[in-house]
């Protein structure tokens, strides 16, 4: 033992030391490795990690105020909102000299509209004064303040410049904020008025009803994975065509039979009328509702959840079943103590696939949820494609995203994601 | 073989030099649309008669109007615009507009006298709402109802009535003209109803009025779904575009009446994206100059009940072209059916609309 210690370090055959040699053998093939995998890394990365990037970067980015009404927002910082007072007449000339450039440029509409999210009329007052401004002599045409609000009454009120003064910075927290029902007052952050709350509710709502989309999936897949796993190969291969027959059929189909199917003049309420269960007058809600997108979203997601927990079940081996009987277990015992805990990495992984293909949906909610069973990803939707606010999208989608690594992390505490098999 | 392919290419050559020369115009044109019956109504009344002079073109249909602002932006940042002429309502060109993502319109210069020498704008008139917006059709969005199943409404204030009218209505899922029309059924003047709306009482009051009929609401995102509610029988009465309701009463014969009491007007016209290269951009102004004339917009109302954007077409339309009723008394611009017509303020709504929608949302989801 003190020999070593004495003889220095162990040495390779070419007389570098032995650990030195071991980690460039190493380096080398870590890097052949990287060098295999680094035509799909680069794809990932351009196709799919830089624009989530970019688009998330949208929920904090503000440079269009002080690009567009850079003299105004220099002119601004001087006033102080809280004085009740308007802005003196550099600040109004100021922005009759930035509003020219803009409107030559076609810009103030677009920072007019940024501002809209936060006062809603100024986008009008933009519009309005761009046109005349570009009109104007900014040598002689003074003062400006009387001329700004003869165009538009808004210019005049004090919200507007002190919309600009809070939205002036090159990052905001606005979007954020708007996007947990809050706003940017006079004092700081504080909660929006009743009447305006909704992302909270709805974030929790689509956290709810998908956990109950989940453990839906759960309980009517697993029957069917285990059926699958113990049937003979000829009888359980035609099984498992049936339950992959509804990835070969439009999204949309399968949603557009579930409203056939539910709704009040449809095929289970006449047949429910039919027999007698059900009174004409008082036919059963199925959609439009919570319950219409808990029913679609499961028939829809079922896959998901019956393929890991089959290939899971398949490996498990029958005889620990028939070693349990024999040692005396129930039927219920054996499976509960013996069967049943084998399958749970096949659970987590079903569940796992399925909450998270659940959170992100929206064309499913959007077609059979009506009001009460829409998700959050429908609102990120209109943001993004119909009211043109990415910010806010971004936003919300930036807190969706959180939600889910954080519950991930919350699920490999508790269950442990190396317990996690697709077979 | 070989003479015959060295023939072919001095002929292809030679036919081709000239008509090189004299064009500069790209003979690719994607158009943006929104499918079905009306996409179908431009094909043939715009399309096909421009083909015909001009066979060298060929015509690619996106149906993505729907998601025109969203997609022409992304566009435009990547600095790839595919697109070259885009259908889209007043108020999604009036974005566009704004944000510097449409090209602007000379409608004097690039569009077609009518044929009285009535220059564009005028023959337009008020219906240009935007610099970058050439208006095609005037439509509305009104209610139908079902003839067999409750009595015939004479108010739009009927959807608020349900002991009168019982069962279910369909609205759209969206506050626009719901606000509008439950302020008006609620006793305010249809002058006063913007400035009403203006204030947070009327937006309250317009909600309350709402939640009288809430749970007997259906509420709809695509045109298709008022018609097919009222065909399965699901709803009594409901909102939708009355091209619509055209075709599920005319061509398909459903006992379905329309209700055009303060109908609501709205336009859908041509936009042409900012930033196309030179001899694409050449190309959608000749197209756009052919397709908006006088007479290629009073053919399209003999495939679609919405009404032509030029008063000078109005006296041009037909008969359907399939059916062959006319068309006319099927025209929400039809004397009889814009006794009291509702119109909707295009600039309100660009300000408060980002606001109102925030609220209408929230009252959805409570």
């Amino acid at each position: 033992m003190t020999d070593i210690s004495h003889s220095g370090p162990v040495l390779a055959a070419d007389g570098t030391p032995l650990k030195r040699s071991l980690a460039r053998a190493l380096r080398m093939q870590k890097l052949r490795a990287l060098m295999l995998i680094a035509p799909l890394l680069l794809f990932i990365l351009v196709t799919f990690i830089l624009p989530v990037a970019d688009m998330l970067f949208r929920s904090v980015e503000n440079r269009i105020v002080q690009d567009t009404l850079p003299q105004t927002v220099e002119a601004l910082a001087d006033w102080d909102p809280a004085s009740g007072q308007l802005p003196n007449e550099a600040v109004f000339a100021a922005m009759a000299a930035d509003l020219q450039v803009a409107a030559e440029q076609k810009t103030h509409t677009k920072v007019a509209k940024r501002l809209n999210y936060e006062n809603p009329g100024l986008s009008s007052v933009f519009r309005k004064s761009g046109r005349k401004v570009k009109k104007w002599d900014l040598a002689t045409d003074g003062p400006f303040r009387e001329k700004l609000i003869g165009i538009d009454d808004g210019w005049g009120d004090i919200e507007l410049w002190r919309t600009i003064k809070t939205y002036s910075g090159t990052f905001t927290s606005g979007y954020f904020l708007n996007a947990v029902d809050m706003q940017l007052g006079a004092e700081g952050p504080e909660i929006r008025p009743e009447n305006e709350r909704i992302y909270n509710t709805m974030l929790v709502r689509t956290m709810r009803m998908s956990l109950i989309i989940t453990f839906s999936c759960i309980v009517l897949g697993y029957p069917v994975a285990w059926i699958l796993a113990n049937l003979p190969a000829r009888k359980a291969n035609l099984l498992l065509i049936l339950v992959l027959l509804p990835f070969w059929t439009s999204l949309l189909v399968r949603t557009s039979a579930w409203k056939i199917l539910l709704q009040q003049q449809g095929v289970i309420n006449d047949t429910l009328v039919w027999i007698g269960l059900v009174d004409d007058a008082n036919r059963l809600v199925l959609i439009n509702n919570e319950l219409g997108t808990i029913i679609a979203m499961t028939h829809i997601l079922l896959p998901f959840m019956i393929l890991p927990m089959y290939s899971v079940m398949q490996t498990i081996n029958p005889s620990y079943l028939r070693a349990a009987k024999s040692l005396g277990a129930t039927d219920w015992t054996a499976f509960w103590r013996v069967y049943f805990p084998q399958t749970v990495p096949g659970i987590g992984a079903g569940s796992i696939l399925v909450f998270i293909l659940a959170v992100g949906y929206y064309i499913t909610p959007a077609l059979v949820g009506g009001t009460k069973g829409t998700f959050i990803s429908n609102l990120i939707a209109y943001h993004i494609s119909t009211s043109g606010n990415w910010g806010l999208g971004a936003a919300l989608g930036a807190i969706l995203l959180a939600v889910v690594l954080l519950l991930y992390w919350v699920y490999d505490k508790v269950v442990g994601i190396d317990n996690v098999k697709l077979g | 073989m070989k003479l015959s392919k060295l023939s072919a290419l001095a002929m292809t050559t030679a036919l081709c030099a000239p008509s090189a020369f004299a064009e500069e115009m790209a003979n690719e044109l994607t158009l943006v649309s929104w499918g079905g019956a009306y996409q179908a109504s431009q094909q043939k009344a715009y399309v096909e008669p421009y083909l015909a002079a001009n066979p060298d073109v060929k015509v690619i249909w996106d149906e993505s109007s729907a998601e025109a602002v969203a997609k022409i932006r992304a566009m435009n940042e990547a600095g790839n615009v595919t697109w070259d002429l885009v259908d889209a309502v007043a108020s999604d060109s009036m974005r566009l507009c704004d944000e510097g993502l449409a090209e602007e319109i000379n409608h004097d210069e690039d569009l077609a006298a009518a044929p009285d020498g009535t220059p564009a704008s005028e023959d337009f008139g008020d219906l240009i709402v935007s610099d970058c917006f050439v208006p095609q059709i005037v439509y509305s969005t009104t209610f139908g109802y079902r003839t067999d199943l409750i009595d015939t409404p004479d108010t739009v204030c009927a959807i608020f009535d349900t002991e009168k009218y019982p069962g279910k209505r369909s609205l759209q899922k969206r506050p626009i003209d719901n606000m509008e029309w439950a302020l008006y059924c609620d006793g305010v003047a249809k002058d006063d109803i913007y400035d009403v709306l203006s204030t947070d009482e009327g937006v309250e009051q317009a909600l309350a009025k709402l939640d009288t009929i809430k749970d007997q609401v259906v509420w709809w995102t695509a045109g298709a779904e008022t018609p097919q509610l009222l065909a399965d029988g699901e709803v009594v009465m409901g909102s939708t575009f009355n091209g619509r309701l055209f075709s599920a009463i005319a061509e398909q014969g459903q006992p379905i009446g329309m209700l055009w009491d303060m109908q609501s007007f709205d336009l859908d016209g041509w936009v042409v994206p900012a930033g196309l290269p030179a001899d694409r951009k050449a190309r959608v102004m000749d197209f756009l100059k052919f397709a908006t004339d006088t007479q290629r917009l009073a053919d399209q109302a003999a495939y679609i009940s919405y009404g032509p954007a030029r008063a000078s077409s109005a006296p041009l339309v037909g008969k359907h072209a399939e059916l062959g009723i006319d068309m006319a008394p099927h025209m929400p611009t039809d004397p009889a059916n814009s006794a009291n017509v509702h119109v909707y303020d295009y600039e309100w709504w660009a300000d408060n609309r980002d606001d109102l929608n925030a609220k209408f949302q929230a009252w959805l989801a409570k």
